[in-house]
Parts: C-alpha cells; structure tokens; sequence
C-alpha cells in the first residue's frame, strides 16, 4: 500500500489531502497514469515527485508502505 | 529549549530570535532577510496570503539548505524560519540569518537562499483577491496558473 499526498490547487481539485493506493512495486509515472485516469487529473505532468520526503525522479519504483507527495511549483519566500 | 535552525511554524516569526541563533564570537556580520506579504503585485489588489507547507519535507529542504552553504561558505551559520498559515498585509513570511567573520560572505550566502528556497522547498503561496483566489504557481515567480495549476504542455 502506498500512500499519496497532494497539495496546493492539486489538492483542491482532488478534493482531498491524501488517499491511500494498494499497488506497490510500480513506477512513480505509472502511479501517476493511474492517478490520473482515476480522478480525472489534469496537472500532474507537470508536478516533481518525493518519495519519503526526497525528491525522485519519474521511473522510480514504488515500495510497499511508501508514501508519495506531489510538489506542484513552489511558490514560498 | 532545543534550537532549531530551520523551522516551519504556525505562529509570526521573531527576527530578533533567529539573530540570536546565529549570533557568536567569530562572527563580524549578521545580515537577515525578511519576506513580508506585498499588497500589490502588478497592480492587483492582495488582501491576504494563506501559505501551506509539507512540513516535514520543508524542514529537511531547509536544511538541505544550510548544508548547501556549508559547502560553498564554511565559515557561515544560517537559520531560517518560514511561517504557514494564513497571514496579512505587511506580516513577515519568512526570515533568513546569517552570520560570518566578514560581511560579504553573509550577505551572498543569504540570497543564495532565499533563492534556493523558491526552487526546493515544498511551500505554496495562495493570494485572497477582492474578485477571488489561487494558488501562486511557479518558483521563481514569473508563471502564475489562471486556473491553479499548469496548463497541459506548460513547462516548469
């Protein structure tokens, strides 16, 4: 099981701050496909990836109980 | 109390505290950097900001941070703290200490951050508008989203 966070308009288009996958074993660009197809996303080619708080790239492969965030633009300071 | 020399809080941020982190005998300079919440951007009217944070995330890019001067300025010592929530007009957003035997390497150490904190950091400005909201897209400031997110095929 993979748990995944949104935030930012991500969020309020998802309508929800996190939701829990049973998929492991996947990349971070198929869980995004699936995402997607899902909850009918529009934005989330466009948004970096962490796994555990470190930033990945797109063909990283997803671990059971890993928890992925979506980090659209950041725009603080 | 345990000090902290990058946090994420909830509550306005005490700039004297953070001179208080840095501060130490080898140090000749302290410069700060304070991020305070604009009314207008472009000739449009802000009436609040809401800033919202992955925390823990934010915390270690932060840090990630002051390691990144480490390397390129040793004899610097930083802190940051970085509020969330929702704030006013004229309210500080963020605050950027930095100390060093001479000046120049705190003054260009402290930019180096507030702009690494525009790339890495995982924090989000949402600007309250008279005539509505949304949330501020890119890092650097130059790509807004009309919609609160990135139209398909917009580039980061």
């Amino acid at each position: 099981m993979i748990t995944v966070l949104f935030f930012a308009g991500i969020r309020e288009e998802v309508g929800m701050d996190q939701l829990q996958v049973e998929k492991q074993d996947i990349t971070v660009s198929q869980l995004k496909e699936y995402l997607q197809t899902e909850y009918q996303l529009s934005s989330l080619q466009q948004v970096m990836v962490a796994v555990n708080e470190s930033f990945v790239t797109e063909d990283e492969t997803l671990k059971d109980r890993d928890t992925v965030a979506f980090i659209p633009p950041v725009s603080g300071g | 109390m345990r000090m902290e020399l990058f946090e994420i809080t909830h509550s306005p941020i005490s700039v004297e505290a953070l001179i208080n982190k840095v501060s130490r005998r080898e140090a000749g300079a302290i410069t700060t950097f304070i991020g305070t919440v604009r009314e207008f951007t472009k000739g449009k009217k802000t009436l609040s900001l809401e800033y919202q944070a992955y925390e823990p995330m934010a915390v270690k890019m932060l840090s990630q941070i002051g390691d990144e001067i480490q390397q390129k300025w040793p004899d610097a010592l930083t802190a940051i703290t970085h509020r969330v929530g929702k704030l006013d007009i004229t309210e500080v957003a963020v605050v950027i200490a930095v100390s060093s035997p001479h000046r120049k390497t705190a003054y260009e150490a402290n930019e180096y951050a507030i702009e690494r904190i525009k790339q890495i950091v995982p924090i989000w400005k949402k600007e309250f508008w008279e005539d509505g909201t949304k949330w501020i897209g890119d890092q650097l400031e130059t790509v807004e989203y009309p919609e609160g997110k990135p139209s398909k095929g917009e580039s980061m």
